[in-house]
């Protein structure tokens, strides 16, 4: 497939992995901030190519694993009901709730529904006039401008039987988070590909300045990896801080204009609690006035609830960066993803599962790289 | 949620007055929204997120990477954008 398989070259892997090693004089300590990029860095097993020092922490940029626990609840209260469709992203179905799951509900009798876009509830809204069909709108900025879509086309559809559960959350202000915590540990920050195609990049240019940290916004595929890693090292090795787009065939600076200006016009800027780290000021996205009566928290009641996590997880240090999920001592014993406790064991995007899938991966990178490696090339790697 | 993945635009129409496309992803067709790169000819191709086209892939910005590489054998320092 094109702009796929040529950011997987092996040969190409090889010299970054050289450049990255020459180029290294010190230990750094990097954050992937979005879980796709930690996949991929799992699944590959792009750390183990690393000089020895170099750690890479995975960030918070999951968003099944953000979610704040209460919000699940409120999404399992309102599925719950009678006359309601709970339209929900595929990976939300199975991420613990204080006492069950959307898939709990579903089994129940309730009618909940996956939707590949946000789109199809609206279909669904219009082909069922007679039930109250809700779109649990999670996600950080690169569902928003799909989430805002929806709801603008619902009011100007006249779709008065839909809504939203809204729980939108914001990298910038996350990042920010981490970097004023005493405790972090974080050099420089590959930052999430996908969110600058949204949002652009000026908004790092500050965040960098203030902190002194290197920003290199990166892509996806192992060669983007390697090349942001590397670039982020040169920016410590040489003490300078700033923001250098390596995903350029995707990336602008000033992002998706039509897209911004839609985030803008549905949304506003609210504070919002994130699931193991606690409430971010200004880190959400709520329906803006004008938007209000799309809101599912207005139309239904959802008081008493009371969230209860699980005392075993872990989560939440582990999203900041502050342990690895090998450090659980829940990981793959009572914590699978058959039996996630916590939502970083449920997501394809979260790290817990990442892990539980991929590593320790193939000791041969050819391997890991080929066409097909869905299991990190374990299986079937006859390392020369 | 959050894997947006590369895919060829086959066909741009309308529906509900909404700017849609069909989009090939290596043989499996989907049906995508296209109002946010309304520019967006047959043929090019977008990366997309739940169904929606988030950015038009830049080919002349693609090779970046293997260009990179080349010039890293001629000059030990990479290109800077931005710095601060
Ligand atoms: S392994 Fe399970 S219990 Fe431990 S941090 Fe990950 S999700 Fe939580």
């Amino acid at each position: 497939m094109k702009f796929l398989e040529e950011y997987r070259d092996p040969a190409a892997a090889k010299k970054l992995r050289r450049a990255i090693q020459a180029a290294t004089t010190k230990p750094w300590t990097i954050m992937e901030v979005c879980g796709g990029q930690t996949h991929t860095i799992v699944k590959y097993g792009l750390e183990e190519l690393l000089p020895q020092g170099i750690e890479l922490l995975h960030g918070p940029g999951c968003p099944v694993c953000v979610t704040p626990l209460e919000m699940i609840d409120k999404a399992i209260r309102i599925a719950s009901q009678p006359d309601v469709i709970f339209c929900s992203f595929g990976d939300m179905i199975r991420v613990p709730g204080s006492h069950r799951d959307l898939s709990a509900v579903k089994a129940a009798g309730g009618d909940v529904r996956i939707v590949y876009s946000p789109l199809d509830s609206l279909q669904i809204a219009q082909e069922h006039p007679d039930k109250s069909v809700v779109f649990f709108a999670v996600g950080f900025e690169t569902t928003a401008p799909a989430n805002a879509m929806a709801v603008w086309q619902a009011k100007r559809r006249g779709l008065e039987n839909f809504s939203m559960l809204v729980s939108q959350v914001l990298v910038p202000p996350a990042m920010t988070a981490i970097l004023s915590s005493p405790s972090h540990r974080v050099q420089g920050f590959l930052a999430a590909g996908h969110v600058c195609a949204v949002m652009g990049y000026e908004e790092y240019i500050p965040l960098a300045q203030r902190f002194n940290v290197p920003i290199v916004v990166t892509g996806f595929e192992p060669l983007d990896l390697l090349e942001g890693i590397y670039r982020c090292i040169c920016m410590l090795e040489a003490g300078r801080s700033g923001v250098e787009n390596q995903y350029s065939r995707v990336v602008s600076r000033p992002g998706n204009l039509p897209a911004r200006r839609l985030i803008e016009d549905v949304f506003e800027v609210t504070d919002r609690t994130w699931r193991g780290i606690g409430m971010i000021p200004r880190s959400g996205l709520g329906l803006a006035p004008s938007y209000a009566r799309f809101d599912a928290e207005r139309r239904f009641d959802l008081s008493d609830i009371h969230v209860c996590e699980s005392p075993a997880c872990i989560s939440g240090q582990i999203l900041q960066g502050l342990k690895k999920p090998r450090e659980c001592p829940a990981f793959g014993r009572q914590c699978t993803p058959r039996t996630p406790l916590g939502a970083t064991m449920v997501s394809g995007e979260g790290a817990c599962a990442a892990y539980y899938h991929y590593s320790p991966p193939s000791d041969c990178l050819a391997c890991r790289l080929a066409p097909g490696a869905a299991d990190g090339g374990r299986t079937g790697c006859k390392p020369a | 949620m959050c894997l947006g993945v590369p895919g060829k635009v086959t066909q741009i129409y309308r529906e509900h007055d909404v700017l849609m496309g069909e989009v090939d992803f290596g043989g499996v067709t989907k049906n995508v929204c296209l109002e946010h790169v309304p520019q967006v000819r047959i043929g090019q191709y977008v990366i997309v997120h739940v169904g929606f086209g988030l950015s038009i892939l830049d080919e002349a910005e693609a090779n970046q990477v293997f260009a990179f590489l080349e010039g890293m054998r001629q000059a030990q320092e990479p290109g800077v954008q931005e710095a601060v």
